[in-house]
């Protein structure tokens, strides 16, 4: 074991680099070929019509599934065993039927935060996302703003250097939704390298400093937001971007 | 098998079944008011047989179905089909076994647990066990259906999402535990086998109904009918109960 690697500050995660990335379920192909390279700080969104692999493309980086092909490679991968840096925030938060203080506290104790710094680091997380006041509440009877925000708290609890959030606001109403992406920014803000899916192209316009274009499970295009959106270089992405803007 | 033998005795002395009905009702509900010692000695052999077998039967079936529903292995579908089928074991085939397992040529002979209190929670236990684990592993599986990618990203084990899976759905599992109680407590076959129905040592509610009617006694067997029933009742009364309120408190 290098101690010394041990006791300096630990190396970052990023980049990631995924290099000929394929999955398949069953017979059908869903992610084909995939081969990019996410450097910290800059907030990319992966946008790409229904059923591109958008879902599942996080999925890989993030690990809850293993690609059929190539490699997935960390800068300096996490040792198996150890507390996560890296965190990721689904469509429909799944809460634990505790207060909402609990579940911020039992994601922190997984990661093998010791008992005395738990407290303080929830407490921090529920003020960031203004949910302090409510973190006595059943997690599960909160709005469903409320609910998703509270799993940002978890999220940002554990001081991820990434943050992965598949169509974090796709059911929640838009004032909800701009709530949950101030706080998304504000992470951003304290040095969370940010990967997100969406469906909503204005939020991509709002969110995103890179773009990446998915299509039929291939990445078709790479490009910065501005340009993306202004000049897309594919065809196919030109037809999304036309077929789903709404003006 | 002397302990059978009542069952010839007394049929034919039964009185008129509607007049004994009410009758034998007033007198059961003078039992039962008055704290007929027999009769509160018979019920408290029941509670405590019925639920230790269910403490028992919580400490091998709760984990046995959490794990199963968490983890993927070769035969688990087998393991499942069995399972759900043991829900339904006959209980006097299990006081059967347990007799011949037990009894003094049997391989667990020398432990002279037959004809006590301890066989009959090995009995029930065993009964109530596969019911315990079948319908928790349901439960369970449902819930980490919906549970498995936020625990996954939080970096938990699988040991870890049993026991998350197991507190978080608590409310449910009690319903599960007051079944296998339920089912524990009215059994008669299996602790007729392996108890014996002695007085005083091994009779509990369920086969002492049994005697007595056989003998005739029925004010007896009425007032212990009908404390098994209100056991019943309130149990699954307070299982509803406790259900509704954690529903709408916790979601």
């Amino acid at each position: 074991m290098n101690y010394t690697q041990e006791l300096g500050p630990p190396r970052s995660l990023l980049p990631l680099e995924l290099e000929g990335v394929s999955f398949s379920a069953g017979a059908r192909l869903i992610i084909d070929d995939v081969s990019v390279r996410l450097d910290a700080g800059r907030r990319t969104v992966i946008v790409g019509p229904n059923g591109a692999g958008k879902s599942v493309l996080l999925r890989l980086c993030h690990g809850l599934l293993s690609p059929t092909h190539g490699t997935i490679r960390w800068n300096s991968p996490e040792a198996p065993g150890t507390a996560r840096r890296q965190a990721m925030v689904f469509q429909r938060p799944v809460l634990l039927r505790r207060s909402a203080l609990a579940n911020v506290l039992y994601a922190l104790q997984v990661a093998g935060v010791s008992r005395n710094h738990r407290q303080q680091r929830a407490r921090e997380a529920l003020l960031k996302v203004g949910l302090d006041g409510l973190r006595a509440h059943p997690a599960r009877v909160l709005s469903g703003g409320e609910q998703q925000r509270l799993a940002l708290a978890r999220a940002w609890a554990l001081r991820p250097e990434v943050l992965f959030l598949d169509e974090p606001t796709a059911s929640l109403d838009p004032g909800a939704a701009q709530e949950i992406e101030a706080i998304i920014a504000a992470m951003h803000g304290a040095g969370t390298k940010i990967l997100m899916v969406t469906h909503s192209l204005g939020q991509a316009r709002r969110m995103a400093d890179e773009i990446l274009f998915l299509h039929q499970g291939r990445l078709i295009e790479r490009a910065s937001a501005e340009r993306f959106f202004k000049h897309p270089r594919s065809l196919e992405a030109a037809q999304f971007l036309e077929g789903e803007l709404p003006w | 098998m002397h302990y059978f033998s009542y069952i010839d005795v007394g049929v034919s002395s039964l009185p008129s079944a509607m007049s004994s009905l009410s009758q034998g009702g007033l007198e059961a509900l003078r039992l039962i008011a008055g704290a007929d010692p027999k009769l509160v000695q018979i019920v408290s052999l029941s509670l405590q047989v019925s639920l230790s077998a269910v403490a028992v039967a919580c400490l091998a079936g709760l984990p046995l179905g959490a794990a199963i529903a968490v983890s993927r292995f070769h035969g688990r579908r087998a393991l499942i089909v069995a399972l759900n089928a043991s829900m339904g074991l006959p209980p006097v085939v299990v006081g059967l076994l347990v007799y011949l397992m037990l009894s003094r040529a049997g391989p667990l002979g020398e432990l002279g647990l037959l004809f006590t209190p301890a066989a009959m929670v090995v009995a029930q236990a065993i009964l109530i066990t596969p019911i315990i684990a079948a319908l928790s592993r349901q439960v369970i599986e449902d819930a980490w259906m919906e549970y498995r990618e936020q625990l996954h990203s939080l970096g938990e084990t699988r040991l870890g999402a049993a026991v998350t899976l197991l507190w978080d759905l608590r409310f449910s599992l009690v319903t599960i535990v007051l079944a296998g109680f339920g089912r524990a407590a009215a059994e008669v076959g299996a602790v007729m086998i392996v108890g014996g129905n002695i007085d005083g040592v091994t009779r509990v509610m369920t086969t002492a109904i049994a005697l007595e009617t056989s003998k005739g006694d029925l004010p007896l067997a009425l007032g212990l009918g009908m404390v098994l029933l209100v056991i019943v009742f309130s149990l699954n009364a307070a299982a509803y109960l406790v259900n509704e309120t954690a529903q709408r408190r916790y979601g």
